[in-house]
């Protein structure tokens, strides 16, 4: 850790980032704040409600069935996509010339535009043109995600899987990297089985790594629009209407501008708390 | 036990080969093909979805306009966060530890918070339909990014390179310039990758903020299937073609991507 | 408990080594007996951790055989060989206890817990570890953590060798002194074999009964720090120890005696095989060079004190043939001579001792 200097001059070189976040997430933060507590008819007539979105929006059922399936979604897919994403780590050439094919072909997904990989998906998916929906049916299920809420959740899930394991396969590939040789001799030595190393060598290291991995993939599943959006557009009937999804829906589609930004806030604090509870516990746990 | 190592990985790729592959093969096949029958790979091969795109100025601009963000974002995203992480590593000040985690929640922030907001900020200062929106719109999560990566890769740097060039009788930019920026190259190209990444792959901003003249490829992309129905080859070539700047910046820090991520705290 | 006998071994990392350099381990045989204090000395890689590696398992030589006692053990793979080893970096697993550290490899071994408690705190008790036995491993100072390292080989009672990688890189100058007479102390203790790898030639001769001296993948001498000291068997030896290292000389043999330019040197014993060399050299160490009034006409170049000694230099046509001295003994002020003790001068041909 580097020693440093007390240097209120600093300021002057943070000051161009201040500058441009500020008036990317302040201005527009306010507008969002200004909006949530009035009510608008149109023609830039508003009038004073106070906290009246916010209640409505905590007690509305809508908004409490997109945080449900958020919360699934956002579960279900941080338990899959962690452990494989490790899996697929300890098993990947630690060096040798296909490390690098490995890299750049599991990397690949993540270059994707959000919405190209919805579209992909969707062609790939449909029982009637698409592979995967075509094989499905070939073995005898009927599979329609367009129609079946069960199908649209499974196909909805294997996207986000094949779209972000990567990420926790590059993180936790990084961690394994870190690892000098010298630890995998000594457990050699001690007798130690592969469940052992993996349990007290491997896992310990990589727990920096898997923080982030865990807290990224936990952020931006809870953020997630686009590739729902496109692949099935919310539906069959609200089936895969995530919070963005209907905040879009509310704000741009229904133009309800009070109760979409007071849901904006809600949404935002409920990112920021279960961001910082998750942190606050990984960092305790590394300190015992 | 050993030897069948390499079945998971190649699995994996497998795995996620698939789509891609169903995506390619469909760009070569005719709409005839793919509606009316099902096949494995293209029976009738045909350019013709490239060369429609190819010659349409409504599909290749937007290339350029999403080309252009990009590039506008990382250059820009990089400049600033530069000086930023320089402070955030070596010096104490009013706030510093605030700012820094301030910084980092907008990272956290849903864009589809912020689409309304921005729609009508950009469009109260004349930007609205400009690639410098969607570029500028996009620092909200890609500077907090490089900023954070950045600190991290000079942490690493002994502050005795510093100290020793001030003695030397550098003064602060031109030390930061000549000396400072090529010890941590590699942080820099991994941020340069990780701000082009995101940046490229955003939509929901990059969609609010364009309307005609500076609308991103991808969501020409959407608003053709939409508007035109069923020309899906054409929709599969114009997403094969967005597939091909990430797979080559890939190809260029291939090298330094385990590194970068082991470093930079990403 | 055995002994360790290498036969013929060599290693090479490439696949298909043609020339010398391609092997990291030049062919050699050599015998630990069971209970030595030995210690492998060599500058940066010459092949000692290679050398190590094989005995402990971690690598398979490209020749030869590894035997414990009368078993063969190359194709044994590490966990079976009963051997411990501490490594250049302390190697903990961070998140147990250090109990629970020092338990590790008797539990993957099936030992009964009511026989690992009494061992650990037994090692525990030698190793000045007994009052952290319930702290994290990872809140550990380097020499503690090093410590530890070593107590997961003590601990199992079936150790062939322990084996230690230059084991005080990352340890405070002040420490490792305590540390190093801790590890004679544990080897009286214990009696195991312990072999020590080191580049440093103070760490090698303090710990060692017999140092094993390596070379560019080569044992060049093995022997008590005294034969090293007085007769080493190849003029790196010569270098490697000692400070400042042994003088070597340009010399031919007349009559069966080594001339050095015009000045016939004496010595104790009759050279053999000179014939064959390409390049004859006198060495001598500085200790063994003083003042006369025959012998080698020499000016004095410099002088300087080094705590109780005087290291001198002094030139004989441009051969510069370096002295150490006690601190009070006068320096002739001038047509100085030195003359070399005949015991303790040897002549080497292309760089291996001749007398």
């Amino acid at each position: 850790m580097i020693e440093k200097t007390v240097n209120q001059k600093a300021w002057f070189l943070v000051a161009p980032v201040v500058a441009v976040v500020a008036f990317n997430a302040l201005i527009p933060l306010m507008t969002v704040v200004n909006y949530s507590v009035q009510e608008t008819f149109g023609n830039n007539v508003f009038f004073w409600e106070g906290v009246k979105w916010f209640e409505e929006i905590l007690h509305s059922p809508r908004f409490h069935d997109a945080l449900l399936r958020q919360m699934l979604f956002t579960g279900i897919i941080l338990l899959i996509e962690v452990p494989l994403g490790v899996a697929v780590a300890l098993t990947m050439p630690r060096r040798g010339p296909w490390v690098s094919v490995c890299l750049v072909l599991m990397a690949l997904p993540l270059l994707i535009p959000w919405n190209v990989v919805g579209a992909m998906w969707n062609i790939f998916a449909l029982p009637d043109i698409g592979l995967l929906g075509k094989m499905i049916n070939g073995m005898g299920i009927d599979y329609n995600f367009t129609q079946q809420p069960v199908a649209a959740w499974f196909t909805t899930i294997l996207m986000d899987v094949w779209h972000w394991t990567s990420l926790v396969v590059l993180l936790a590939y990084a961690g394994l990297c870190s690892i000098p040789e010298a630890y995998y001799q000594a457990a050699r030595i001690d007798g130690a089985s592969a469940w052992a190393v993996f349990r007290y060598i491997q896992l310990p290291k990589m727990k920096r790594v898997l923080t982030i991995a865990i807290l990224l993939r936990f952020m931006d599943s809870f953020m997630i629009y686009t590739e729902p959006f496109v692949l099935t557009g919310g539906g069959p009937g609200n089936a895969t209407t995530f919070l963005s999804i209907d905040l879009v829906k509310i704000a741009l589609g229904q133009f309800d501008l009070g109760p979409a930004a007071a849901m904006s806030l809600i949404y935002f604090l409920i990112i920021l708390l279960l961001s910082w509870i998750f942190y606050t516990l990984m960092m305790r746990n590394e300190a015992q | 036990m050993k030897n069948f190592k390499w079945l998971s990985p190649t699995l994996y790729i497998l795995f996620l080969m698939l789509p891609i592959y169903w995506l390619v093969s469909m760009s070569f096949k005719t709409t005839n093909e793919i509606l009316g029958s099902f096949t494995l790979w293209p029976q009738e091969f045909t350019l013709s979805n490239y060369i429609t795109i190819f010659t349409d100025p409504t599909w290749y601009n937007g290339y350029f306009n999403s080309l252009t963000y990009v590039m506008v974002n990382t250059l820009f995203s990089v400049s600033v966060a530069l000086p930023a992480a320089y402070a955030f590593s070596r010096y104490r000040f009013l706030g510093d530890k605030h700012l820094f985690f301030w910084l980092l929640t907008n990272r956290m922030a849903p864009p589809a918070v912020f689409a309304l907001p921005f729609f009508q900020l950009y469009s109260a200062i004349g930007l609205f339909d400009t690639p410098v929106a969607v570029a500028l719109a996009h620092c909200l999560f890609n500077i907090p990014l490089a900023v954070w990566i950045l600190e991290g890769f000079m942490s690493g740097v002994p502050k005795e390179l510093d100290e020793t060039a001030y003695v030397d009788g550098y003064g602060f930019w031109h030390f930061f310039v000549k000396i400072f920026l090529p010890t941590i190259a590699a942080g820099i190209g991994v941020v340069m990758f990780f701000c082009f990444m995101f940046s490229w792959v955003e939509l929901l901003l990059a969609k609010t903020l364009t309307s005609v003249a500076a609308k991103p490829i991808a969501a020409t992309m959407t608003r053709t299937a939409s508007t035109s129905g069923y020309e899906l080859g054409l929709l599969a070539a114009a997403g094969t073609l967005t597939i091909i700047p990430g797979a080559f910046v890939i190809w260029f820090v291939r090298n330094h991507i385990a590194k970068g991520f082991a470093l930079g705290r990403v | 408990m055995a002994k360790i006998t290498l036969e013929q071994i060599a290693h090479s990392y490439l696949r298909s080594p043609d020339t010398d350099d391609d092997w990291a381990l030049k062919q050699l045989d050599l015998t630990w007996s069971d209970g030595g204090a030995y210690a492998l000395l060599g500058p940066s890689g010459c092949g000692k951790t290679t050398l190590l590696n094989v005995i402990s398992g971690l690598l398979r030589p490209s020749r030869g055989r590894v035997l414990f006692d009368d078993r063969d053990v190359t194709h044994i793979p590490s966990d079976r060989r009963e051997i411990a080893q501490v490594f250049q970096f302390p190697v903990v697993y961070d998140t147990m206890s250090v109990f629970d550290n020092l338990a590790f490899p008797l539990r993957n071994r099936g030992v009964g817990e009511d026989r690992v408690r009494p061992r650990v705190i037994e090692i525990a008790r030698m190793l000045d570890l007994e009052d952290m036995l319930y702290r994290r491993a990872a809140g550990l100072t380097a020499d503690g953590k090093q410590k530890i390292s070593l107590g997961r080989g003590l601990v199992r009672s079936d150790v062939n060798v322990i084996m230690f990688d230059e084991p005080l890189t990352v340890i405070d100058p002040h420490l490792k002194w305590e540390l190093r007479s801790k590890l004679r102390e544990l080897h009286q203790e214990v009696g195991a074999t312990m072999i020590y790898v080191t580049h440093d030639q103070t760490e090698a001769l303090t710990f060692a009964d017999q140092v094993v001296v390596m070379h560019e993948g080569r044992v060049v001498q093995t022997g008590t720090p005294i034969e090293l000291f007085e007769k080493p068997s190849h003029t790196f030896v010569g270098h490697f120890i000692g400070s400042p290292g042994m003088n070597m000389l340009p010399c031919d043999i007349r009559d069966g005696m080594p001339w050095f330019l015009d000045n016939p040197i004496e010595i104790a014993s009759a050279v053999r095989g000179h014939q064959e060399a390409s390049r004859l050299e006198i060495g001598v160490r500085p200790e063994f060079v003083r003042f006369g009034s025959t012998g080698v006409p020499v000016e004095i170049v410099k002088m300087a004190d080094v705590g109780r000694y005087r290291v001198v230099d002094a030139r004989h046509r441009g051969h510069s043939i370096k002295m150490v001295m006690p601190e009070d003994l006068d320096i002739p002020p001038e047509n100085a001579r030195v003359v070399f003790d005949p015991s303790k001068t040897q002549v080497y041909g292309d760089g291996w001792i001749l007398t």
